[in-house]
């Protein structure tokens, strides 16, 4: 613990979990979908759909998936900005007592792309990506990140932490998942180090890897 | 590191200095920053705290929810008026202004929470204006507030969810109290004295929200522990001494939020959340 989790963050109130952890989420939601995000559909549950609004919790994720940071004065404002950069959105709420009381799901559409994420903040402004497009993970997003849809089959992994051997990246987390043997599965990488950025074009030419997702750019 | 209030006093005097010149270093030597490089972090964390202050004073701001509103402005321009003395309202006055800017959706710095953010700046800001300090002088008390604050959070808990309001407030005051017996010049152990003072004033204290926001009653709280940072600090400077150690008061706070039921902890289902007004203005949002 470093004194500026003490004093600090500087962020937009009123709720370190409700406001900036909600924020963060969106932030991850945006990275992870991985272009600029054109349709939004938002789940809220439990105490974030309950106590949301008043905590601004629904402008919170829409600022975090416009990509503003969790001290950006433009939250206050965000179902605003999401018009002026033709974001389409759709807010719900929903209870789910299985679920961690501040869950939020992100049904993200790009240009190209699609994805659902799924996370909770876990107090303290911290968050937690658990699934993604149907895969259990665990996620921070406190750590440079490195995500990959692959085959199912064996050597992917080590292919891909060799070159982080490689260039002296160490690892801090790391969770790989699937749905069914010899399909798709995913996997997530957290580093201490930053990553380069030729990386994910590496990676991408590694065979049977579909698809490499990583962040801060 | 650090892990205990009378490590901290007694490293500072041991090496006769401020408490917060000690914290600079340590904190420097385990992060790997430079002692400058925090103090400008630590600089521009002031500037937002100070920016949040003097908005809330000169502006009537309403919350999200439009519960609450206003109170900064109110208490500032009654406080040369006020009763209980000029200091004391103005300390109030911002403590409650970063709070009604907090609760707007506006800019702030969790100290150590966005619930309790108003009463270290309440309390620094007023005091180092009375004491005519530098900005500098008081960016170095928030060094000195950080680390009690920090000792707090790994002894027992600074989270409404957890300990109740004594932890998120009372670690607040706690705090301020700290940085005041700094500015004012006070010696170490003073800080100390000032730390259980203020922590033992709010034992026992519930985190009660209404509608289970950060308005109803956090920010009227805030005005009160800013107030009382400065009277536990004035007390300890007076020479008036806790008689039980600031560590084991921490403690007893720890083991109070334990004892808590969860009705009291931030759930809203307990304290003022719950009477029929509480009740009636959670149905309304």
């Amino acid at each position: 613990m470093d004194l500026f989790d003490i004093i600090g963050p500087v962020m937009i109130g009123p709720s370190s979990s409700h406001t900036a952890g909600a924020v963060k989420l969106g932030n991850l939601a945006r990275n992870i979908l991985g272009e600029e995000p054109k349709k939004a559909r938002i789940i809220l549950y439990n105490s974030f759909a309950k106590t949301g609004r008043g905590h601004g919790t629904d402008k919170a994720v829409i600022a975090g998936i416009l990509g503003f940071g969790p001290d950006d004065e433009r939250i206050k404002i965000a179902f605003e900005e999401a018009k002026k950069r033709g974001l389409v959105y759709q807010l719900l709420i929903k209870e789910d007592e299985s679920l961690h009381p501040n869950t939020v799901t992100f049904e993200l559409e790009g240009a190209s792309k699609k994805t659902q994420v799924t996370g909770c903040s876990i107090g303290g402004g911290r968050v937690k990506v658990t699934a993604i497009d149907g895969f259990e993970v665990e996620l921070s997003g406190e750590y440079s990140t490195i995500i990959t849809v692959h085959k199912d089959r064996p050597g992917i992994v080590a292919r891909v932490t060799a070159y982080l051997a490689e260039w002296g990246i160490n690892i801090a987390e790391m969770r790989v998942s699937r749905k069914r043997k010899g399909e798709e599965a995913l996997m997530v990488i957290e580093t201490d180090e930053k990553l380069p950025g030729e990386i994910k074009e590496i990676l991408r030419n590694i065979e049977d890897i579909y698809r490499v997702i990583t962040f801060p750019e | 590191m650090i892990s205990t209030i009378e490590e901290l006093v007694a490293t500072a005097e041991k090496r006769g200095c401020k408490v917060s010149i000690l914290v600079k270093e340590l904190e420097a030597k385990s992060t790997g920053r430079s002692v400058e490089e925090l103090f400008k972090c630590m600089k521009s964390y002031f500037e937002v705290m100070r920016e949040a202050a003097n908005r809330g004073v000169t502006n009537e701001i309403r919350s999200i929810s439009g519960i609450t509103g206003g109170e900064g402005r109110k208490m500032w321009n009654a406080a040369e008026r006020a009763l209980s003395g000029s200091t004391l309202a103005k300390a109030a006055a911002r403590a409650m202004a970063v709070a009604n800017v907090n609760a707007s959706m506006g800019k702030i710095v969790a100290a150590p929470t966005a619930g309790s953010c108003g009463i270290l700046p309440g309390a620094v800001l007023t005091i180092g204006e009375k004491l005519s300090k530098t900005d500098e002088e008081i960016v170095d008390s928030l060094f000195t507030a950080a680390e009690v604050g920090r000792i707090i959070a790994l002894n027992a808990t600074i989270a409404g969810a957890e300990g109740g309001c004594q932890a998120e407030c009372g670690a607040a005051s706690a705090m301020a109290a700290a940085a005041v017996v700094e500015l004012a010049g006070g010696s170490p152990r003073q800080v100390a004295h000032a730390v259980a003072i203020a922590l033992k004033a709010v034992m026992g204290l519930v985190c009660d929200p209404v509608a289970g926001l950060v308005e109803v009653p956090c920010i009227k709280r805030n005005a009160m522990g800013a107030v009382q940072a400065i009277l536990a600090a004035d007390m300890a400077i007076a020479g008036i001494e806790s008689v039980i150690p600031a560590d084991e008061v921490i403690s007893a706070m720890k083991e109070v939020g334990r004892m808590m039921p969860d009705r009291l902890k931030e759930t809203a289902m307990g304290g003022v959340a719950a009477t029929p007004t509480g009740k009636k203005l959670s149905e309304k949002i």
